[in-house]
């Protein structure tokens, strides 16, 4: 669960989404479920269009399971924080 | 399996390496190599991971290589793209291995 709460942290925070078909999504977190599903606001295909244009779109539900990165703001991110969470998470699953 | 601490005892729960993924746990602020599917690879700081390897890595170069093959001489050309992403999530699924950086010999 570390990762659903970390990313519930950073809703209203914009991010780029790169799917498993190299579809680069640029936009707001919505919101986030423990599947790591995700709900983009305001989206803009951020890579050259060449991609499927999604130019009347603008909120997405995107499946946890075709994303392979999200690029995260990095002042967002409490890196000393989430190694904290990650030992506790390590050792509760033991 | 806990740990009581008592007088004396120094080894800590935290240090005990048992599964593979504890391996991980000890490259935990350290730069690591990460090799991932579909010929990428990913060279960063790592901040927290899960059970899935999903990951979350800081200062990120991924190196994604791919291969063209000429159509008469069928002569593979390698090519590799690089870029930088500072912070970046990275979904366990696609993840094939984790390991501190490769050592240049």
């Amino acid at each position: 669960m570390l990762f659903f709460s970390f990313f519930k942290s950073l809703a209203g925070k914009t991010v780029v989404v790169e799917l498993k078909n190299d579809l680069s999504i640029c936009g707001t977190l919505h919101s986030v479920d423990q599947f790591l599903n995700i709900k983009l606001a305001d989206i803009t295909v951020t890579n050259p269009e060449k991609h499927p244009h999604m130019l009347s779109v603008k909120n997405a539900f995107i499946r946890g399971s075709v994303v392979r990165y999200m690029q995260l703001p990095a002042d967002d991110v409490d890196t000393q924080l989430l190694q904290d969470a990650c030992r506790k998470e390590a050792q509760a699953i033991k | 399996m806990s740990e009581q601490p008592g007088a004396g005892d120094v080894v800590t729960a935290a240090s005990i390496v048992e599964q593979p993924l504890d391996l991980i746990r000890l490259s935990l602020e350290e730069r690591v190599y990460v090799k991932l599917r579909h010929e990428r690879e990913i060279r960063g700081r790592l901040h927290a991971y899960d059970q899935h390897l999903n990951m979350i890595l800081s200062d990120v170069e991924e190196t994604h290589t791919q291969v063209d093959v000429d159509e008469e001489t069928y002569e593979e050309l390698y090519r590799t793209s690089r870029r930088n992403i500072p912070m970046l999530f990275v979904r366990g699924d696609g993840v094939i291995l984790v390991s501190p950086p490769v050592r240049a010999t």
